[in-house]
């Protein structure tokens, strides 16, 4: 089983990165870009034999409590098969 | 009194403070492992600055799932005084000993300079020795030092007098040009500024020591 959880700044947290790049992206000439907000997402591959049920719930657990901060980052959670 | 330097896989200042510690504070210094499940017999604890497990995935996120942590919580739970410094700063609001967070620099660049910090509040074991509205001149060295928290946490901060010490010039964003902050209790405090590079005439300045004397002072008195 895989699944891919993603971390990124809350919306309202100053994303300098982002900006950046939005900034950088607007001098190549990509005018349509309004905004740009950087973020991260983990490939997760499951041992063998956990449940779907099992695994969304360890996901959730870690996604929580280790790959993102509450403080400044929001997290979603995707079983991709 | 004898106070205990918690060194991680990745600390790189733990020398640092141990030196201000005993030879420019005269007092007993001693390292702590990070798997360490006890702090021993301490009268106060300094997380130093470093890369604590590399500061991978995020700076200290790690490093709050470490055994010595889990006895740090309970240090301070009992009203032990513990001093964060830099990536100990990071630590400390990872673990939720302190609140907010520290990201990357808004200029996106490590900052490696002496600042002029003011000394925002005396009302601590950390800070007696100076005067409310003092300036120090003390190194920071960054590259994720940018104190964020919601407003409603910055008010409560600056109401309960939990601000230890603010930027003079803001180098790297900081909300309320916050460099440091005390928790509830205000036994925990962390700073982003390094205090152990200006406690030696060598280091061309040593306005760190109010911070380490003030530590040692409180800790002389402190109940546990």
């Amino acid at each position: 089983m895989k699944a891919r959880v993603y971390v990124a700044m809350k919306p309202s947290v100053l994303d300098p990165q982002g900006q950046t790049i939005c900034h950088a992206l607007n001098g190549l000439g990509h005018k349509k870009i309004a905004a740009v907000r950087q973020g991260k997402y983990f490939d997760i591959t499951l041992a063998e034999g956990a449940t779907r049920e099992e695994a969304a719930q360890e996901l959730d657990e870690i996604a929580r409590d280790v790959l993102s901060n509450g403080v400044i980052e929001d997290y979603r959670v995707e079983i991709l098969d | 009194m004898n106070i205990g330097i918690v060194v991680f896989p990745g600390s790189n200042c733990d020398h640092d403070a141990w030196y201000a510690v005993s030879e420019n504070l005269h007092q007993h210094a001693e390292f702590i492992w990070h798997d360490s499940a006890s702090l021993g017999n301490v009268d106060a604890v300094i997380l130093p600055g470093g890369f604590s497990y590399g500061d991978y995935l995020r700076c200290g996120a790690i490093a709050k799932f470490s055994p010595v942590m889990r006895a740090i919580r309970n240090f301070a739970r009992d009203g032990g005084l513990v001093l964060g410094i830099c990536n100990g700063f990071q630590v400390l609001t990872e673990a939720g000993l302190l609140p907010g967070a520290l990201v990357r620099n808004d200029t996106l660049k490590f900052v490696c300079r002496t600042v002029a910090l003011e000394v925002a509040t005396s009302n601590s074991p950390f800070t007696h020795q100076a005067a409310k509205g003092q300036i120090l001149h003390i190194p920071v060295a960054h590259g994720e030092g940018f104190y964020i928290a919601d407003e409603r946490t910055l008010d409560q901060l600056e109401t309960d007098d939990r601000i230890a010490f603010r930027y003079r010039e803001n180098p790297n964003g900081s909300m309320r040009h916050i460099a440091g902050i005390l928790n509830e209790q205000r036994n925990v405090m962390g700073m982003m500024p390094h205090p152990e590079r200006a406690a030696d005439p060598l280091m061309g300045s040593t306005d760190g020591l109010f911070i380490l004397q003030s530590l040692a002072g409180a800790a002389v008195q402190s109940p546990v």
